[in-house]
């Protein structure tokens, strides 16, 4: 299995798989099965892979460690990419969908729902990260900086989390709130063991 | 397009603006026919939706016969939604709080025997069968908007009769200035009833006059047939101009009484919901805009908003019943 992981076939394995949700979207919604009311189901949708994204992307350096699979931390990357991906996706289906691009209309409803704003936010920080995932960002940063930069990737759980419960709280729905906010404080909470253990 | 109908109370179009009912009808033809294939694989699916607009259910239901409705504004204009997303995209919480949970849920839900009991201050109070409630008024057939809280709209035909017609059968006395509704709640065949979400049963309530308008309607049917389970069968509440959680589902109690009654969404979030919740695109909700809607079904995915009517476009029928009244305050 880690000889395999090495491959680039693996690479490429993992961007197909990565982009099955894209496609099976992308499908529904030209063959008009996304149900009564397509633009809910789109942004909802990709908020959904946008947080198990942000899962997996987090999960690979502890597999990596606990596993003593060093291979892993190539796909990091990947997935991480995905993740901002769908992310944009996310941001794009509001906006257009959900508000038509209609700015005064976005500026009216920002305040009305603050789980917006919070989005947003997350989506802001992700930007960076984004922009900064290249092996020459990493070269000209110096990688102790290049870190600490990435390291926003955990405001950007907790934000992801806060917007999702704030958004599901109208209806008092937290089941998915807690399983994502669970998997994500696990990974999170891996980390800060991990540094008391080895300071 | 505009399409002529009896009832002109709230658009007023000029005799050439009216299309005329050949090409009205040839138009839904060649929607059907582009979505049969002309149009290729992709997008056939957001023609058919538009050819989908429907008046009759699949047939799987019984049929529930009925004239059209003669009450003023009764028969609105606009593009009946499509039978299938009225019934699977709803809101009926003893049934989970997504809306794709009562179509999943609700075929638990035991409509037979079923009675609705008339109590309080009432000279004929009593427990009444749905055979009976079904005779004691000719069906009527009643196209409605509805407008949910949540910021979406359908356009549903349903088949029943004024609830003012039971009213004035079980006589209120004199001091009943409200009349509450109590929704079944029935812990076995209703899982959400398990969630804290409200204070169940569900209950709602109407001012007299606004029990005694002649759009207020008791539904049992919809799309010519018996109302779907998940649509609140076998007898529902539907006050058009209110935001759609006032017109309660599957009725087991209709009380008369002397004071305001306090609705489930009022005991649940106050400052949200008030008893009136009349459609008003100019009070918004706490938490989001009421300016505007999506019309369910409505052309593709990136068909705009439309815009939210004052009384969901019955302010010619309803908007004396609220006059000199602060809407803000009574929202």
């Amino acid at each position: 299995m880690s000889t395999w992981l090495r491959t680039r076939t693996a690479w490429w394995v993992l961007l197909a798989i990565g982009l099955l949700p894209l496609l099976s979207l992308v499908w529904r919604t030209l063959t008009d099965q996304l149900g009564a009311n397509p633009a809910e189901t789109l942004i909802r949708a990709t908020g959904d892979w946008t947080l198990r994204g942000l899962c997996l992307t987090l999960a690979i350096t502890p597999l990596r460690v606990q596993l003593g699979w060093p291979e892993l931390l190539r796909f990091r990357r990947l997935l991480g990419l995905l993740t901002f991906g769908y992310a944009s996706l996310h941001l794009l289906c509001y906006t257009g969908f959900d508000m038509g691009f209609v700015w005064a209309d976005i500026a009216h409803d920002i305040p009305k729902r603050p789980f917006v704003l919070v989005g947003a936010l997350a989506f802001a920080l992700l930007l960076p990260l984004a922009a900064t995932s290249w092996n020459g960002a990493i070269r000209r940063m110096g990688a102790k900086r290049w870190q600490a930069l990435h390291r926003s990737v955990y405001a950007v759980a907790v934000l992801a989390i806060l917007h999702f419960w704030w958004m599901r709280s109208g209806k008092r729905n937290f089941t998915e709130v807690w399983v994502y906010g669970l998997i994500l404080a696990g990974l999170l909470g891996w980390r800060v063991l991990r540094r008391m253990r080895h300071p | 397009m505009l399409i002529r109908s009896s009832d002109a109370g709230f658009d007023h179009p000029v005799p050439s603006e009216i299309t005329s009912r050949a090409l009205f009808e040839s138009r839904r033809t060649l929607l059907q026919q582009m979505a049969a294939g002309a149009a290729g694989l992709t997008l056939a699916g957001w023609a058919a939706r538009d050819a989908r607009a429907q008046m009759k259910g699949p047939g799987v239901l019984p049929v529930l016969s009925a004239v059209p409705s003669t009450v003023a504004g009764a028969q609105t204009m606009d593009k009946p939604t499509a039978y299938k997303d009225a019934t699977t995209y709803n809101n009926f919480y003893e049934f989970g709080t997504d809306k794709s949970d009562p179509a999943r849920h609700a075929h638990t839900l035991k409509t037979q025997p079923w009675t609705v009991e008339v109590e309080g201050l009432v000279k004929k109070p009593g427990r009444y069968g749905l055979e009976d409630l079904m005779k004691w008024s000719a069906m009527e057939e009643r196209i409605y908007r509805l407008r949910c809280v949540e910021g979406w709209s359908m356009v549903i035909p349903w088949v029943g009769y004024s609830l003012a017609e039971l009213i004035r059968r079980v006589e209120p006395q004199p001091g009943a200035k409200f009349v509450e509704f109590v929704t079944l709640a029935d812990r076995a065949t209703m899982p959400g009833i398990r969630s804290s979400v409200l204070d169940w049963p569900y209950v709602e309530g109407l001012r007299m006059d606004e029990a005694m308008h002649p759009l207020t309607l008791l539904a049992f049917g919809m799309y010519g047939e018996v109302l779907p389970k998940q649509n609140g069968a076998p007898l529902r509440l539907v006050v058009p101009w209110k935001y759609g959680f006032k017109s309660a589902k599957s009725l087991v109690k209709i009380r008369f009484v002397d004071k305001q009654p306090v609705s489930s969404w009022e005991k649940a979030a106050p400052q949200e919901y008030g008893f009136y919740s009349n459609v008003n695109p100019v009070v918004d909700h706490p938490r989001w805009s009421q300016a505007s809607e999506r019309r369910i079904g409505e052309d593709g995915l990136l068909a705009k908003k439309r815009k939210t009517l004052m009384f969901n476009g019955y302010e010619p029928q309803v908007g004396q019943l609220y006059a000199g009244m602060d809407l803000k305050k009574f929202f």
